[in-house]
């Protein structure tokens, strides 16, 4: 039987540790209420992007010519896989759920040579010593997400398609739906799919749409990635919010079970000690 | 005053502005678009530059770079890569910015990046002029 004093240390461990993980469920409450209005404010950039893009995609159709070069549909011998994970850890599954949707990816296309670009500690620490076609990584953006970070980020990838060194771009991040519910999701940004749709108006254009689509395109590109971001950021704070929730309320149920435990240690050496009396004075008289 | 119309400018970051107004002058890639309400439909795209509006008479300001304008006759969308008020302009950064641009810009050496210094050159000029306007 463990003794008073060694059950008493471990309750109070368990209450330190319940400590820290509330800080971190509340601070992760803050963050997430911050990043949750990112993901939320880039939303009116996004709206008007994808109707502009298949304004001009649509007076574009049919046109000789006017293919972008970021349309371009090739065998996808050479595939950039960008991998948005997390900075930290002690997020629930937040991590090792895009680490292992990752490696099915890989797997899938096994018979192409895929390429990772990684954003986010968490997958560049897992990924740097088992695959060594890593064409770049990002460590630290996610604290602060910036918009010049993802565009860098996509240029890298545009030129790269434009030069044929790749023939495919896809994007593995966490997709932010609530608090309570994230997704896992695959986007192939390059070559890039225009959104189908009608003209909204019979437009002037200022310049040639076929212009016009050069400079929407890669813009597109870049927001992709930059919303991916906000997204995967918003999902692993609320991961880490629900995932310090439950480590708290399992502390407090330990807590509650050792106490109980306590207790009945106690008491039994409290009735020893009386039957010792007792029999004590039993054995004087 | 006759007619108004709405006029939204958008950045990846924020909506900076949603404002039913009265005029608008917006520095298209091909020259400055004065817009009134019932203003054909148009797109075009966007140059680093001043873009002005007019609301209960009053002149705003503000300092937008790179991106795309969509004009309905009620409506006028602006989508810039960066955006900001007169009064939101740091214009100690800036002058560093256009300083530094320019530096890059007379001594071209191999390793810089025209583009971008460009870039910079001008979205720092935008801010300057815009914020030589404030109140």
């Amino acid at each position: 039987m463990p003794s008073l004093i060694d059950l008493r240390r471990r309750i109070r461990s368990v209450k330190n540790t319940q400590q820290i993980t509330r800080a971190m469920k509340l601070v992760s409450a803050a963050k997430l209420r911050k990043a949750q209005d990112r993901v939320l404010s880039a939303r009116p950039y996004s709206q008007l992007l994808r109707e502009m893009l298949s304004s001009v995609a649509a007076a574009t159709r049919g046109v000789e010519g006017a293919g972008d070069a970021l349309l371009e549909i090739r065998p996808e011998k050479r595939i950039q896989l960008v991998l948005i994970t997390g900075e930290k850890g002690l997020a629930g599954s937040f991590n090792s759920a895009l680490i292992k949707a990752a490696q099915n990816f890989l797997e899938e296309h096994a018979g192409s040579q895929v390429v990772l670009e990684l954003v986010g500690k968490k997958g560049r620490d897992f990924f740097r010593k088992r695959r060594p076609e890593i064409s770049g990584e990002l460590v630290g953006a996610l604290n602060n997400v910036k918009y010049a970070d993802a565009q860098a980020l996509a240029q890298a990838a545009i030129e790269r398609f434009r030069a044929g060194e790749i023939d495919a771009v896809y994007l593995l991040y966490t997709e932010f739906r609530s608090v309570v519910s994230r997704r896992i999701r695959v986007d192939r940004v390059l070559p890039a799919e225009l959104p189908e749709g009608q003209a909204a108006a019979d437009y002037i254009y200022e310049q040639p749409p076929a212009d016009l689509l050069g400079q929407l395109l890669p813009r597109y590109v870049e927001f992709a990635v930059f919303q991916a971001m906000l997204e995967s950021v918003a999902a692993e704070h609320a991961a880490r919010m629900t995932a310090m929730d439950a480590a708290t309320s399992n502390a407090a149920e330990m807590i509650e079970k050792l106490t109980l435990y306590m207790n009945r240690v106690r008491q039994a050496s409290i009735t020893k000690e009386i039957i010792e009396v007792v029999s004590g004075a039993a054995a004087a008289e | 005053m006759a007619d108004t119309f709405e006029l939204e400018i958008a950045t990846p970051d924020r909506l900076v502005l949603k404002e039913t107004v009265a005029e608008a002058q917006i520095p298209g890639k091909d020259g400055f678009l004065g817009i009134l309400a019932g203003h054909a439909p148009l797109l075009s795209e966007l140059a680093s530059g001043m873009l002005t509006y007019t609301l209960d008479g009053r002149k705003y300001y503000l300092a937008v770079h790179r991106g795309f304008l969509e004009v309905m006759p009620h409506k006028t969308r602006v989508l810039a890569e960066t955006a900001e008020r007169a009064d939101e302009i740091d214009v100690e950064r800036a002058r560093q910015a256009l300083e530094r641009a320019q530096r890059r810009l007379a001594q071209v050496t191999p390793g810089i990046n025209i583009a971008r210094a460009l870039n910079a050159l001008y979205r720092a000029q935008a801010r300057l002029d815009c914020a030589s306007h404030r109140q």
